[in-house]
């Protein structure tokens, strides 16, 4: 009961310093942008982890980043990080940039679209804690994870993919084009410098080049909602740069 | 830029022989140093193995002399590897796209939070 005692105290000692930083880059996300931080605030205040929420707009011409000052106003500037650029950068920079300013020893990152849902952040911080896992992924292909609005043709290109890319790659990971994720603020740092792809071959990479630096990876069924309202498409072109992308990480890792 | 796409490809692939070239060449010659395989090198070395085993069987380059039935079984054995993988693959494909999980609750959670949300900003001052 003592040694129980003491590690009771230790990972509470540890939750009072760890702070998670969540990242996001947001392009023309004005109507979802107060929605997905009211929910992080929610999830957070819920559970009791001390965080902050990162805001790297990239010059939305849609007024996202009026819309993220009232945030800001609203949840105080210690919660509500704004961190601007100019114009689309890409993403990886847009995760450089935001490292630079998050005061957090963990990143967490996701997409502003609604898509993932915060209430799976503390079962990322748990998975971790339990594993001491590096990075932990969330994923739509095993457990209790699946896909809301796509139809039979997308799941059939979702699973061939995702199959070929496991043979090809042998990732160690179920689910690579995801991007909700969970950092050590370190390893994000050196995996962002090593990474030359982008969009979500860029997320793929990070996972296999975290796998030859020998970095442990746990993951968490998540529930991924592809647009809330109407049907999502997936175009002919990111299927071509999906199989270049494959190409290239095969040829380089 | 599919050209130059190409080309780079091309020239990822001569890296990766070039890595398959140093893993064997190690075996002979030492003092080779030990590189870290890409998928591809890793892939050719495999093949290579397997290639090699298969053709020292099915041309008798061992001097091994075994009998017809096990030459008919060996003969076609990439073949039948190549089907037995092809047949693998749909299956698990098959069974992955039917057990794909719809997330139906997930959404429906998703909308009322969002008319949650909404209201709840809009009481703290948000202006939509």
């Amino acid at each position: 009961t003592f040694k129980m005692t003491t590690q009771k105290l230790q990972s509470e000692d540890s939750r009072l310093n760890d702070r998670y930083s969540v990242l996001l880059p947001t392009y023309n996300e004005r109507d979802n942008l107060p929605i997905i931080v009211w929910l992080l605030v929610k999830c957070f205040t819920e559970s009791g982890y001390d965080y902050e929420i990162v805001i790297i707009d990239d010059g939305s011409p849609d007024g996202t980043l009026e819309v993220a000052k009232q945030l800001e106003k609203i949840y105080g500037s210690d919660k509500i990080l704004l961190r601007p650029r100019p114009k689309k950068l890409g993403l990886g920079t847009a995760y450089v940039h935001g490292m630079q300013h998050a005061t957090g020893n963990f990143i967490i990152i996701m997409d502003a679209d609604l898509s993932h849902h915060p209430k799976f952040i503390p079962e990322f911080i748990r998975k971790r804690e339990m594993g001491n896992y590096d990075i932990v992924s969330g994923t739509r292909y095993t457990g209790n994870g699946g896909v809301h609005g796509w139809d039979l043709k997308r799941k059939l290109i979702s699973r061939g993919a995702n199959f070929i890319t496991q043979v090809l790659l042998r990732p160690g990971a179920s689910d690579l084009t995801g991007s909700f994720r969970l950092y050590r603020k370190d390893i994000l740092q050196k995996l962002v410098e090593k990474c030359v792809s982008k969009g979500y071959v860029f997320q793929m990479e990070m996972i296999v080049r975290a796998r030859q630096l020998g970095f442990t990876i746990g993951e968490v069924p998540i529930t991924f909602v592809d647009r809330v309202y109407g049907e999502s498409k997936l175009g002919g072109n990111e299927i071509v740069s999906f199989l270049k992308g494959l190409l290239t990480l095969f040829t380089t890792v | 830029d599919v050209l130059s796409w190409t080309s780079a490809f091309a020239g990822r692939c001569v890296g990766g022989i070039d890595r398959y070239v140093a893993v064997f060449s190690s075996c002979f010659i030492p003092g080779v140093i030990h590189c870290t395989m890409t998928k591809l090198t890793e892939w050719l070395v495999g093949l290579t193995l397997i290639g090699t085993v298969w053709a020292a069987l099915t041309f008798n380059l061992l001097g091994l002399d075994l009998s017809k039935q096990y030459y008919e079984v060996i003969w076609p054995f990439p073949v039948y590897l190549l089907v037995c993988f092809g047949c693998y693959s749909l299956a698990v494909v098959g069974y992955r796209v039917a057990t794909f999980n719809n997330c139906e609750a997930a959404a429906e959670e998703l909308k009322d939070q969002i008319k949650e949300a909404k209201s709840d900003l809009a009481r703290k001052g948000f202006k939509f």
